[in-house]
């Protein structure tokens, strides 16, 4: 991608300001791109600038009119305990959650890589997941999980995972642990089909010479695999990282919208909605943390891959 | 898609003796066999627990140790789930599918104009509109919920109404429209466009005329994909509505569950209802999705 528009820009350089702009089609494909454009300017990025705004006020949401209290909200969440603890909750599961997601969905990749009776139908499988609502996945494994009459309650009893009447949800380690487990069902099969799609397109010959040359498999999977899927492996990690760190859904309904374990979009929506108005501003301020936090990931995993790339 | 011919060499490259390949063969397929028998029980497991609670009643539901085969059947859950009133869970599904629906036809006007352009058209600064348009995708919603609450609630007047919750999901729902359909038209000959052209055909002419009906197969896959992406959301759901008058049916879920007692049967028959239709049609268009998906994931 980044390579073909170099080479568009490079003659355009010097020409004139009417041809800098005319590849061959005008003015015409800005004003094809403009709409999307605007509806995301006005309804994503302004929002975002406003937010800056809000973070800054001490209750927007009287009618008299609010007063600028500077940093006074920042310094309010970064000092509460409960913000502290979400995000250590934030970053444990998407960092593990993540790697789990990636181990297996490549596992799965190399296993699906080839032809075998059935394998549409495990493609076709594994999708299931993939198509339900979070909200819905949520639910149904809190099912699973509750102390009652739940099966996997059941089924860790059994096996003395857990004690007798205790259920998973009981503890906060052991919520994360069932929201990890949650969202490697749902979201391994994403990764499993992205790492697929670039496996395809490594030519089978670099196989067959590299096996002329002696190198047994697991040597392959290092000097062949893994180097050729590095930039789709990137994209798939950087796509499924900023996914896990804004998790809402999930939490929301594993706590029973609770605030004994939240994640930071979940503390930043209980101080917007749950609490007083006083607490909306320290909610949007750390709803800014939280999208600073993804900035930072998503700029550094771009330079990553740029620099890998040269 | 050319997956068989690209396997093809990999799978007779280990043809050292016949009988050796064949016993080493035999073995991989069983250890890759036993590992998909897993991979379908975990996928399709808790599909098939909510589907067998949904018909039970409420005693086998209850029951202990818990029951694989469903002995009882009964639709009363189903009824229940439909009938009931604290979550208006009727109302609820209405709302989302309009608003779904709505959201879709937005998107599909603006996105295919916008991946029209991406696709067929050279611009300066393409990069960065695509950029622009997917980091969207990836933003933590959570940081629109403030300042469109305040929007919504202190300026425009639509909190609790299909308008505040359209123009979120525009956001998110457009980048997946402009992504697929991209990735869709990317995939037409040039020629035809061309031809009609030369003909005297204008460019939209030319983009409503040759290449939307032939994309037609890719534009109702996004269509599809948009109204599930929508669909799915529980946020702005949330945080936009405060009861059944937009209330979408995502937000109703969470609450069959009562304070103490969770209505088993009930959630389950709601999940069903819920999950089903994009299930089916996730299935119905899986080819398409995995080719949309990928290509432009190669592509990048």
């Amino acid at each position: 991608m980044a390579t073909t528009i170099r080479t568009d820009a490079q003659p355009a350089r010097k020409a004139s300001l009417r041809d800098r702009f005319d590849l061959g089609n005008g003015m015409f494909p800005y004003f094809l791109v403009a709409p999307t454009i605007i509806i995301i300017a006005l309804v994503a990025v302004y929002p975002i600038i406003d937010s800056i705004r809000l973070s800054l006020l001490d209750n927007p949401l009287i009618p008299s009119g609010s007063n600028f209290v500077g940093l006074r909200n920042y310094l309010q969440v970064l000092g509460d305990s409960a913000f502290r603890n979400s995000v250590g909750v934030t970053l444990i599961y998407s960092v593990v959650s993540v790697a789990l997601e990636t181990v297996i969905g490549f596992a799965l990749a190399l296993l699906m890589n080839k032809a075998f009776p059935g394998r549409g139908l495990v493609r076709t499988a594994i999708l299931i997941p993939f198509a339900f609502p979070t909200i819905v996945s949520a639910q149904i494994w809190t099912l699973m999980l509750n102390a009652q009459n739940g099966l996997l309650t059941y089924l860790f009893q059994i096996m003395h995972i857990l004690a007798p009447g205790d259920s998973l949800l009981r503890t906060p380690s052991g919520v994360v642990t069932a929201a990890v487990m949650i969202d490697v069902w749902k979201t391994t099969p994403f990764m499993a089909l992205l790492l697929l799609a670039g496996l395809q397109v490594i030519p089978g010959e670099l196989y067959e010479s590299a096996s002329v040359d002696g190198s047994n498999r697991w040597q392959q999977f290092w000097t062949i695999t893994f180097p050729l899927l590095r930039s789709a492996l990137l994209i798939a990690l950087l796509f499924r990282m900023l996914d896990a760190l804004r998790a809402f859904d999930l939490f929301y309904v594993l706590t029973g919208g609770g605030r004994e374990i939240q994640t930071m979009a979940l503390y930043s929506y209980a101080n917007m909605f749950v609490g007083t108005t006083f607490d909306f501003s320290p909610g949007v301020a750390a709803a800014m943390i939280l999208f600073i936090i993804c900035a930072v990931v998503g700029i550094v995993t771009v330079s990553l891959s740029r620099i890998s790339q040269n | 898609m050319a997956e068989r011919e690209l396997v093809a060499p990999a799978a007779t490259t280990g043809v050292a003796t016949e009988t050796e390949s064949k016993r080493q063969i035999n073995w991989e397929n069983l250890g890759r066999y036993i590992a998909l028998v897993v991979v379908l029980f975990v996928a399709l497991g808790p599909f098939y627990w909510t589907a067998i609670t949904s018909i039970k009643i409420d005693s086998e539901i209850n029951s202990s140790p818990p029951t694989l085969i469903p002995h009882s059947f009964t639709t009363q859950n189903y009824a229940n789930a439909f009938l009931s009133v604290q979550p208006a869970f009727a109302k609820d599904l209405l709302n989302s599918t309009i608003v779904a629906i709505l959201t879709t036809i937005l998107a599909l006007i603006f996105g295919s104009i916008c991946a029209y352009a991406i696709a067929r058209t050279k611009f300066r600064g393409k990069g960065g509109v695509l950029a622009i348009i997917l980091s969207v995708q990836m933003f933590p919603l959570i940081a629109l919920v403030g300042p469109l609450f305040v929007f919504f609630t202190n300026t425009i007047n639509v909190y609790n109404t299909y308008v505040a919750l359209i123009i979120p999901y525009l956001v998110i729902s457009l980048p997946v429209t402009v992504y697929f359909l991209t990735s869709f038209f990317r995939e037409l000959p040039p020629d035809l466009e061309e031809a009609a052209r030369t003909d005297g055909c204008t460019r939209l002419g030319s983009l409503w005329r040759i290449i939307l009906p032939l994309a037609a197969p890719g534009v109702f896959t996004t269509a599809i994909l948009s109204f599930i992406t929508v669909w799915n959301d529980f946020l702005f759901g949330l945080t936009m509505t405060s009861d059944s008058t937009a209330q979408t049916v995502t937000v109703a879920i969470p609450l069959f569950n009562g304070e103490h007692l969770i209505a088993f049967g009930e959630v389950s028959a709601a999940a069903i209802i819920v999950t089903v239709p994009l299930v089916i049609m996730v299935l119905f268009l899986q080819r398409r999705i995995v080719s949309g998906l990928t290509a432009g994931a190669v592509k990048g």
